[in-house]
This record gives C-alpha cells, sequence and structure tokens, in this order.
C-alpha cells in the first residue's frame, strides 16, 4: 500500500519521541479538533465510516454518540489488551507510534466530552508500556494532556494502567472489572458501558487500533476516509499475518482487498511445497475459511457473509500438514484456561470440548461423539454473559462441519493404533461420578 | 487441615483446588500499628492508589510491586498491599489468583514464558518449551512456563524472559538463552524483538529502514 495512513514511516528513528512525532506533522490533528466543538468531531467520526478494529466492528461514530450529553464525569478507556491468538498489531503501533495513539485519545475524548482517560495494556507487553509511560510524560509536559489543553476548554487526564496476564480483560465489561481492580469478570448487559461503565460512570471503549486512527480522519476529513476501502467496511486495517506463511508480519492493507493478495501476496504463502489446509481470517475466534474461500475481499460484511469474521484483523495460515484434531485441541485449550469461570455453558462447555477432542485424539470417541460436539458448541453459542464461550465454539464447530472426514479418520487411525475396540469392556469398580477423570 | 479434592476445571476459579480451613476466623484488614510495610513498597502502593479515584484499581499495579518485592504473592505481601490499601487479604487474594503473572506460589527470580498458542506452536513451540524446560532443569533461579498468545506471532515460536521479547527461536538458542539470563546480561541481542523493524514493505520510505537498522535500536 503506498498511502499508509498507521505505518507511514513506522521505523523513523526516534518516532516514539514527542520531538519526531511533532516534527513530521504530529498533534496537528488535536489542533484542528480543539478549535472545533465536540459535536462537529463527532460528525466527522460518524462520516468515516470508521469501525472498531478490536474485534466487533461496531461504528466508532455510533458508539460516541451513545454517551450520554452534559456535564459528568465520563470516562474513555484504550483497550489495549491486545490478547486474541494471532494478533499483534497493536503492540508495533504503541512501541513504535505511542504519540499517534494519545492523540487520537485526546480528540475521542474531545468528541465524548469525556475527561478522564486510561489505556489499559497487557502486563506482557513491558517494553510497549514504558514507551508508552515515557510518551505520556512527555505529552502531559508539553501541555498535549493535563488541565486545559492547548489553552483550550478541553481537560483529559490519562493513566496507563498494566493488566497482569488474562485473556478475558480484553472484553470490555471485563476489562472495566480489572480496571476497577477486581477479577476480570465480564458484566451483564445492558446496562452497556456508554451508560455505566469505568466507576458506574459512561465510558467510552476503543481499541489502540480505532483511536490511532482518529488523527488521520481529523487530518483528511471523514467523508475523504470514507472513500478508503469499501462501502461499510472504510479505511486501512492493519492485519497481522502468522503461522505456515514465509513473511509473517503486521501489514497495512486497503479494506476489500482479496484474501488471497494478503496471504500470497504479502506474506507470501506457506513455505514451498505445502499448501494451504485452512486460515484463520480474524485470530482464534474466528471460523476457519478453507483454500476454497481465499477470494473473498478481506473486509467486515464479505467474510461476515462466508459465515466467519474479520475480527482483529489476525490471519492464521494452517498448512496441510497439521492435523485438524491438534489444531482444535489448541484453541479449545486455550479457551478452557481463559474461560473466567462465571457463567456455566462456557466455564463446562470449553472444560468437556477439550475432554471430549482428547478422546478423539486417542481414539476413543466414536463419530456419534462428533455430533455430540458440535451440539455442545451450540448450547454455549449466545448462553452467557460474555462471548469467550463463543469465541471457541465458533472456530471448532467450523473445523467440524469442514473436516469431519478427517476426524472421523483421526478416530479410526487412533483406535486402531491403540488397538481400542468400540464395545469398551465395563470397568471393574462402578463409577460413580465420572467427572474428575473422564 | 486435609485438602479436598476436586474437579480440575478452569484455572480461574479460584479455590478450585483449594482447601479452605472453615474452622479460622477470617482475616480483618491489616492493622497499620502492628503491620510492618517497607517503605519504598508502601509508597509504591500510595503512588499507584493516588492515579485512580478508587483506590481499589491500584490493586493489581500494588500486586506487581508487591511481587517483585518478595518474589511472588506471599501471604506476607498479600498482608503488606491490604495494609496499606486497607483492604482485606482475602479480597487481594481473589485478584492474584486470576491473573496469570501473579504469582500465588514461590517460583525462580528468572520467568521464561514460552508462548504455545496456535500460531508458535504451528512453527515448534512445543519443543520448544520441552527444550527449555529441560535445559533450565531443577534450577531454582528459572520459572519456565507455558505461556498463552504473548502477541508476538511475527517472531513464532518466541518467549518472554523476564519480560523481554525473543524470536524466532530455535532449539540451538537455548543454552545461550539460559546462560544471557544467568549472567545479567541482555537475552540473545540480535533476536529482541525491540530492534525488529514492521513487515510491511510500503511501511517506511527508503532512508528510514536504514538508519533503523545502523543504530540497532530504536
Amino acid at each position: 500500500m503506498s498511502d499508509a495512513l498507521l505505518f507511514k514511516d513506522i521505523d523513523e528513528p526516534g518516532l516514539n519521541t514527542l520531538a519526531v512525532y511533532e516534527a513530521r506533522g504530529g498533534y496537528s490533528a488535536l489542533r484542528k479538533a480543539l478549535q472545533l466543538t465536540p459535536a462537529e468531531v463527532l460528525e466527522q467520526l460518524e462520516a468515516s465510516g470508521l469501525r472498531g478494529r478490536g474485534g466487533a466492528g461496531f461504528q466508532m461514530g455510533k458508539k460516541v454518540s451513545f454517551l450520554p450529553k452534559g456535564s459528568m464525569n465520563k470516562y474513555l478507556v484504550c483497550n489495549a489488551d491486545e490478547s486474541e491468538p494471532g494478533t499483534f498489531k497493536d503492540r508495533e503501533l504503541m512501541q513504535k507510534n505511542p504519540h499517534l495513539l494519545i492523540e487520537g485519545i485526546v480528540i475521542a475524548a474531545h468528541a465524548a466530552g469525556a475527561d478522564r482517560s486510561f489505556i489499559y495494556i497487557r502486563g506482557e507487553y513491558v517494553l510497549q508500556a514504558d514507551i508508552l509511560d515515557a510518551a505520556i510524560a512527555e505529552a502531559r509536559e508539553a501541555g498535549l494532556i493535563g488541565e486545559r489543553i492547548l489553552g483550550s476548554d478541553t481537560t483529559l487526564s490519562l493513566v496507563l494502567h498494566r493488566g497482569a496476564g488474562a485473556y478475558i480483560c480484553g472484553e470490555e465489561t471485563g476489562l472495566l472489572d480489572s480496571l476497577e481492580g477486581k477479577r476480570g469478570n465480564p458484566r451483564l448487559k445492558p446496562p452497556f458501558p456508554a451508560n455505566q461503565g469505568l466507576y458506574q460512570g459512561p465510558t467510552l471503549i476503543n481499541n489502540v487500533e480505532t483511536l490511532s486512527t482518529v488523527p488521520a480522519i481529523m487530518q483528511m476529513g471523514g467523508e475523504q476516509y470514507a472513500r478508503l476501502g469499501v462501502q461499510s467496511s472504510t479505511g486501512t486495517k492493519l492485519v497481522s499475518i502468522s503461522g505456515h506463511v514465509q513473511r509473517p508480519g503486521n501489514y497495512e492493507i486497503e479494506l476489500g482487498v482479496p484474501s488471497r493478495e494478503i496471504i500470497y501476496g504479502l506474506a507470501g504463502g506457506p513455505p514451498e511445497g505445502s499448501e494451504i489446509k485452512c486460515w484463520f481470517p480474524g485470530g482464534s475466534s474466528s471460523p476457519v475459511l478453507t483454500p476454497a474461500e481465499l477470494d473473498i475481499p478481506y473486509d467486515f460484511d464479505s467474510l461476515a457473509k462466508a459465515g466467519s469474521m474479520l475480527g482483529s484483523g489476525a490471519i492464521i495460515v494452517v498448512d496441510e500438514h497439521t492435523p485438524i484434531v491438534e489444531l482444535a485441541l489448541k484453541v479449545a485449550k486455550f479457551y478452557r484456561h481463559e474461560s473466567c469461570g462465571k457463567c456455566t455453558p462456557c466455564r463446562e462447555g470449553t472444560n468437556w470440548t477439550v475432554k471430549m477432542l482428547e478422546r478423539i485424539d486417542n481414539g476413543e470417541a466414536t463419530p456419534m461423539d462428533l455430533d455430540i460436539m458440535a451440539s455442545v458448541q451450540d448450547h454455549i453459542i449466545g448462553n452467557c454473559l460474555c462471548v469467550l464461550g463463543d469465541a471457541m465454539a465458533m472456530p471448532i464447530g467450523s473445523m467440524i462441519a469442514k473436516f469431519r472426514d478427517e476426524f472421523e479418520q483421526h478416530i479410526e487411525t487412533a483406535r486402531m493404533r491403540n488397538n481400542l475396540t468400540l464395545t469398551p469392556a465395563p470397568a471393574d469398580e462402578q463409577v460413580l461420578f465420572a467427572g474428575g477423570s473422564a | 487441615m486435609t485438602a479436598i479434592p476436586r474437579l480440575g476445571g478452569s484455572s480461574r476459579a479460584s479455590g478450585w483446588d483449594r482447601a479452605t480451613d472453615s474452622e479460622k476466623d477470617p482475616a480483618l484488614i491489616p492493622d497499620p500499628a502492628t503491620t510492618e510495610v517497607p517503605a519504598e513498597l508502601r509508597e509504591q502502593i500510595e503512588d499507584a492508589m493516588a492515579r485512580y479515584p478508587e483506590r481499589h484499581s491500584a490493586a493489581i499495579p500494588a500486586l506487581h510491586a508487591a511481587q517483585d518485592l518478595h518474589g511472588w504473592c506471599s501471604p506476607e505481601a498479600i498482608e503488606q498491599v491490604a495494609c496499606v490499601m486497607q483492604v482485606t487479604p482475602a479480597y487481594l487474594d481473589s485478584v492474584a489468583s486470576f491473573y496469570d503473572m501473579l504469582e500465588t506460589s514461590p517460583v525462580g527470580r528468572h520467568s521464561v514464558y514460552v508462548c504455545t498458542n496456535i500460531s508458535c506452536s504451528l512453527r515448534g513451540a512445543d519443543a520448544l518449551l520441552a527444550a527449555v524446560s529441560e535445559a533450565a532443569g531443577d534450577d531454582p533461579e528459572f520459572n519456565v512456563r507455558a505461556f498463552e498468545c504473548l502477541g508476538a506471532c511475527d517472531i513464532a515460536p518466541m518467549a518472554s524472559v523476564d519480560g523481554v521479547y525473543v524470536g524466532p527461536l530455535e532449539i540451538s538458542d537455548v543454552p545461550q538463552l539460559l546462560e544471557d539470563t544467568r549472567a545479567g546480561r541482555p537475552v540473545l541481542p540480535e533476536k529482541q524483538l525491540a530492534t525488529r523493524l514492521v513487515a510491511d514493505p510500503d511501511a517506511n520510505s527508503q532512508e528510514f529502514p536504514a538508519h533503523a537498522v545502523e543504530e540497532g535500536k530504536r
């Protein structure tokens, strides 16, 4: 892409310092925004059609407009808990261009009328947090955050909060509980954070990439930004590609390019001599797609229409030599580990899915177990406070649907290998409760 | 007190595999007059509390600070944090047991988190973890563990060594990795994420990547 918005000269030495950032025009979007009323800034955000880059893809402008008007403490929280497997784009942004994020936060807070803001960064990102801390200090010193920013009426505090390792804290309400100093359990919605979020106050929560896009929208104008990409998926998107590709990494693409172009053109495709078996288009939570679906345009709606999702923009490519059962087990174990345990369908569903997959892997299952496993997934989806359980159920469900033959073959091969019969001999001891060892 | 056997399950449900002594009175908020807290730790916790509108928000930063001092969230560490924050130890225990980076039992001083999530395992992370575990052996200085996606799939397979991301790692890097850590040197300097350029060839104009490579560091 020739006109990178987020990644333009990202490796320029010293870009993480205020001096270099300002020398190349940084914070001029903020100056421009502060000349406008919050409503005018919001108008630009809505016109841009920018959709959330964290996973859900909700229109950012709309989210801002949901916050109640009037004078009260309102909060802006930047979700930097990037932990969706396969995603590492926010890491690169924060590490190399922290002031872009800070500028975006101040503009968005101005539009939303928020006077307190937080960045919730995952605890593992030590380097990125240190860089952000230094950048925040510089910005505060220069009057870019704090009381009456650049002489305007806008006031904003900004605090960097380091997490301590929990995937669920990337879920917006789990994040809020964690930021309030509790276990990161998700909350019941409604009330939505826009009405009752952090410390029970109205709260706007946005992803790092979403907020980092805001300065560009202010610079070029919302309508101009909306010309990039395709209808209903406007703008550019950072894509993290990993797994079996020759050039894994972050790429900035214009939404709507064919997925094949990203996987083969940019990332070089799988290593010589191997073919793609399947690929996750948007992190490990997205249903897998097959090589036949490589020509789907990479945007929110096209991927949704194909039964998957763009999610966080993390493509994981899996080659033909990887057993699908092994992949499913890896996914299921991750979600079992990360389930907070609050809702039964997720806590038990993830646990049982792992057990059933282990039985499949050992050849102790029958093909009928695949149907039972699919039904477990059906019972998780939509039945929990948050979508962590769904995030396991969707990819596992898609793997069973698309690779059922391989699952059945795997069971049969493992059964033969381990010399098991289909009807197990009755156990010597009567099992009263098999939950612990099954 | 006999341990109550529990079903294996989600790691985040605290008390799942720990027995509770119901004979004992619940611990109260520690009395500042009788609880000794190292001055430096007290200052760190008070600083953290001052950053938020609600003091409870400082729980994670405060536990991080206490863990840095004590090596893990020991009962003594929890007691000290509880005293400064004026909350019950049980409250902090509930927080500490939720998060992967907060240790609720004693561990080695140097943490080596090996990412074993999808992208890393597709590129050999499980063998890497086995190699690191074997090489570290029972050295009490090391806390080697499998970790969920660390957000660095571009350098898969990778590890976070005392918070420093290194990758892509080969099995042959393992002795050097441990040796550097033991000696307190920067770990595998040429494989650190900090010096890596973005993969997107269109992101940089011609002159910048060259500079960045020369300086070797951002």
